[in-house]
């Protein structure tokens, strides 16, 4: 029986070795190589042809050059800076807007709630791009947006919002709303409702039992919420590049620019390994610290 | 007839038949620049599945060079960008005893293109342009008046100009090597330097407009422009002539005007070329010497409004756009136009780095 624990185990590890640590390895490899005019782009090239001596002239060659690099201009900080903040802030517009949401589906009756969810995830049912694309249509000069604005007689002159932050938000909110109210409304859904006619017998008003019950136990799907909004949000690449303007500073952007524009491969790898420490050690601090709560509260 | 899912390019194949064991011949070129019947043709002319995928910058095309394995059979560099990936080791040598259309070519642009690709050992013209001004001409003339400067850098690099065309919408090319060119050309320098000390000029210039650009982008200007959604956009010759044919068909009483600027234009080439790693260079071969038939190419620029490099597709090529100078210049024109080389990798950064800045204004 211990074998077959110990293969279970063995297969979410294996995944995770395969899909996630063998990639980040080649990725902080090159990130440690020199640019070069050629295929590919970098060098030193692991030649295993080479043996014992090719391996240690291969990590001989590698130094944290460009990781130095980043630090000496200040392009990289504020486009991480500027992408936390993009995030940060479309994380909670998404939250505002996606908890109401949440709430009325698991509120509904049972005929309606799976008509309700189908609605959530129908926009998935078209292409990503499309969509994102759709919004340049929205909110042009001359799109619908505008025309309807000008109809009603709101405005007189069209507003500017394509290729704007403002755009970029728009688009960021709307992308990431159903992996927002998914989790929400997962963990509203078991709602005992007999706890909030307890809290009422006990004498609280609706509006008393909503946060002292209903939020509280919302809780994990909020949390699970934000960070299926706010890691994704970061490293976006598309959203702002077709309807950000010229001013969208991006992390996600700047990479593209290394890679493409440069072609510099190696600093490219260097702003991803940085990208991704910033995401993940946040993350890790915070579960230990969920994990130590839970255990106390135990 | 068999069906499977292809890719979006690909379906523009029409009638072709689509049994997977077909040989398959991959062409990578830029977007809207070939009238899609040629591609059917190709497939009926020699039984070959034709997969066309297209893309809108020289950079993404590099970066999947250089990766390795881009799987193509057919790419189409720009002059400056070919050259850095022929040293780079990115392209096999052409086999000219394959390409009897070959005695089609051009001298004048085989010439001018040898300065890339010595010999022409590697690569093919396919067309060939300018840089210039794409103007709205109604509502530029509303902005600026009737003695607008349309033909003129000064029209996108003059701050007083830029600041009243901004009401109207300008689009800039996302492409350092033709932005930083021009703003240097405006300055009197020279366009093609490779001294960081020069290049930087450009920056004060692009940055000083820069707050009145709405977009850098490589090809939606063709739309806007169209569409009448900007006024005014500094682009490639031909993509802002078929903006033109655009509003035309659409009788929206938008009326565009291209102008190569009278202070110099760059002149770049468009080079087809085979990848070192190409799964089937046989099928490349077939594909450029279909592309070198005078009456195919005059077809592609009858269609595309860019000149091409094949001297014997003039035959063929409408009156209107062989006799348009903005396309296929005149003597004193063509004198007035300017190449430039790739920049080495220090520079390029330089280069980069400047345009990220000038961009994003950081």
């Amino acid at each position: 029986m211990n074998l077959r624990r110990a293969l279970l185990i063995a297969l979410p590890y294996a995944w995770l070795l395969a899909l996630f640590l063998v990639p980040f390895g080649i990725v902080l490899k090159i990130s440690l190589s020199d640019m070069a005019l050629a295929i590919p782009p970098y060098v030193p090239t692991l030649d295993i042809a080479a043996g014992w001596t090719g391996l240690k002239e291969f990590f001989s060659q590698l130094d944290f050059e460009n990781f130095v690099f980043l630090t000496e201009d200040d392009l990289y900080w504020r486009a991480y800076l500027s992408s936390l903040r993009i995030a940060a802030l479309s994380t909670l517009i998404t939250l505002i807007v996606g908890f109401p949401i949440a709430y009325g589906m698991s509120r509904a009756s049972d005929a309606w709630r799976p008509t309700l969810m189908m609605l959530v995830i129908l926009p998935f049912w078209t292409s990503f791009l499309i969509r994102v694309y759709s919004w340049m249509g929205i909110l042009s000069q001359q799109g619908l947006l505008n025309q309807f604005l000008l109809w009603t007689g709101l405005i007189s002159e069209p507003l500017t919002i394509l290729n704007t932050n403002i755009a970029v938000y728009i688009g960021i909110v709307y992308t990431y709303l159903p992996f927002m109210i998914l989790p929400i409304y997962a963990s509203l859904e078991k709602l005992d409702d007999s706890l909030l006619e307890a809290a009422e017998d006990l004498g609280c008003s609706r509006l008393q039992a909503f946060w002292l019950v209903t939020v509280p136990l919302a809780r994990a799907g909020v949390i699970a919420g934000c960070f299926l909004v706010f890691i994704p949000a970061i490293g976006e690449f598309v959203i702002p590049s077709v309807l950000g303007g010229s001013r969208t500073l991006m992390i996600g952007k700047v990479l593209w620019e290394e890679f493409f524009s440069n072609r510099d491969w190696p600093v490219a790898s260097a702003v991803a390994v940085v990208l991704l420490l910033i995401l993940v050690v946040p993350i890790i601090l915070f579960q230990r610290n969920e994990q130590r709560q839970r255990e106390q509260e135990q | 007839m068999r069906k499977s899912i292809l890719p979006l390019a690909a379906a523009l194949a029409v009638g072709a038949s689509l049994a997977s064991a077909q040989e398959e011949v991959r062409v990578y070129n830029w977007s809207d620049y070939i009238d899609e019947e040629l591609l059917s043709k190709f497939e009926e002319e020699t039984g070959l599945k034709l997969i066309y995928d297209v893309f809108d910058s020289n950079e993404v095309l590099e970066t999947k060079l250089l990766a390795g394995g881009s799987g193509y059979d057919v790419v189409v560099p720009s002059g400056t960008f070919l050259q850095r990936q022929i040293q780079a080791g990115a392209f096999q040598k052409l086999d000219y005893s394959k390409l009897p259309n070959a005695v089609n070519l051009w001298d004048v642009i085989k010439e001018r293109t040898a300065q890339y690709d010595p010999g022409n050992e590697y690569s093919i013209n396919y067309m060939w342009g300018t840089t210039g001004i794409g103007v709205n001409v109604n509502k530029v003339r509303e902005v600026l008046g009737e003695d607008a400067p349309i033909d003129s850098l000064s029209l996108i690099f003059d701050p007083a100009n830029m600041e009243k065309l901004a009401s109207c919408g300008v689009h800039f090319l996302d492409a350092p090597t033709e932005m930083i060119p021009a703003a240097l050309k405006y300055l009197g320098e020279d366009p093609d330097s490779q001294d960081t000390d020069v290049i930087a000029k450009a920056e004060p210039v692009l940055s000083a407009v820069r707050p009145y650009v709405q977009k850098f982008h490589n090809s939606e200007y063709i739309n806007a422009l169209a569409n009448g959604d900007i006024c005014v956009a500094f682009g490639w010759s031909g993509d802002i002539l078929q903006a033109r044919d655009r509003a035309d068909e659409a009788e929206n009483g938008v009326e565009i005007a291209y102008n190569a600027p009278k202070e110099g234009a760059l002149m770049w080439f468009d080079q087809m070329a085979i990848p070192v790693d190409a799964p089937n260079p046989d099928g490349a071969h077939k594909f450029l010497n279909f592309i070198m038939d005078a009456k195919n190419m005059a077809q592609a620029t009858n269609y595309v409004y860019y000149a091409n490099g094949n001297l014997a597709s003039q035959e063929f090529v409408l009156p209107e756009i062989l006799e348009d100078p903005a396309i296929y210049p005149d003597e004193e024109t063509l004198k007035n136009l300017y190449t430039t080389t790739p920049y080495p990798a220090k520079v390029q950064r330089f280069v980069t780095r400047m345009w990220t800045r000038i961009k994003s204004g950081t």
